[in-house]
């Protein structure tokens, strides 16, 4: 093998080693910690690893959407063993961490559905709850380091 | 206890389109650049899909 060929396997070695290993001391920690924090209050798992505008955009929007799904009289899934669907929706509205919590707590989005828009405003909770998910997943590859 | 808003169909796809594109882009994406690039894309793939079903139903009811 000449030595370009093994200058560049042994590159994608170490490629392979960096990636299997944490970016920085106690990021395995982390990993565990900021998905956690990001799933209670949104954007947050971004925001303590020192990426504030991506913390706080997902903040933004993620939160937005919750609201907005809420003003818009929205329904919140409660845990039920019944349909199918409601079963999921109430997965869905779970992933919105602590702003399910809190709007349970305040007996928010519990009205019946009139309006096709507030089954709009359902629909924005079930996704601002899976967007969530999303973030708090991307929180978890940037404290292992697979993303920067 | 929060005030009641009422968005027409299409404001409510448009609000929609914003915040998903936003959350895409930053979670699908590595630098700031790719990022906008990729939530553009994602938001005018939104916008452009509710303007194509919205014309496709328009014609299925004639």
């Amino acid at each position: 093998m000449s030595s370009t060929g093994k200058n560049l396997e042994a590159a994608l070695e170490r490629d392979k080693a960096r990636a299997a290993q944490p970016a920085v001391p106690g990021s395995q920690t982390m990993a565990v910690v900021a998905p956690a924090v990001g799933w209670l209050i949104p954007g947050a798992g971004h925001i303590i690893q020192g990426r504030w505008i991506r913390g706080i955009l997902l903040m933004i929007s993620i939160v937005s959407m919750f609201v907005i799904g809420l003003m818009m009289q929205g329904k919140i899934y409660a845990f039920n063993t019944g349909d199918l669907l409601d079963m999921l929706g109430f997965v869905g509205d779970l992933g919105a961490g602590g702003l399910y919590i809190v709007s349970r707590a305040l007996d928010l989005g519990s009205g019946a559905i009139f309006r096709a828009t507030a089954d709009y405003g359902t629909k924005f909770m079930i996704v601002a709850g899976l967007l969530n998910v999303i973030a708090a997943v991307d929180a978890h590859h940037i404290a292992l380091g697979k993303k920067r | 206890m929060l005030p009641n808003i009422q968005l027409s169909h299409f404001a409510a796809a448009l609000v929609f389109a914003i915040f998903a594109s936003t959350v895409f882009g930053i979670t699908q994406r590595e630098a700031p650049k790719e990022m906008l690039r990729y939530g553009l894309y994602c938001f005018s793939l939104f916008v452009g899909g509710v303007i194509v079903a919205g014309w496709a139903m328009w014609l299925i009811k004639r």
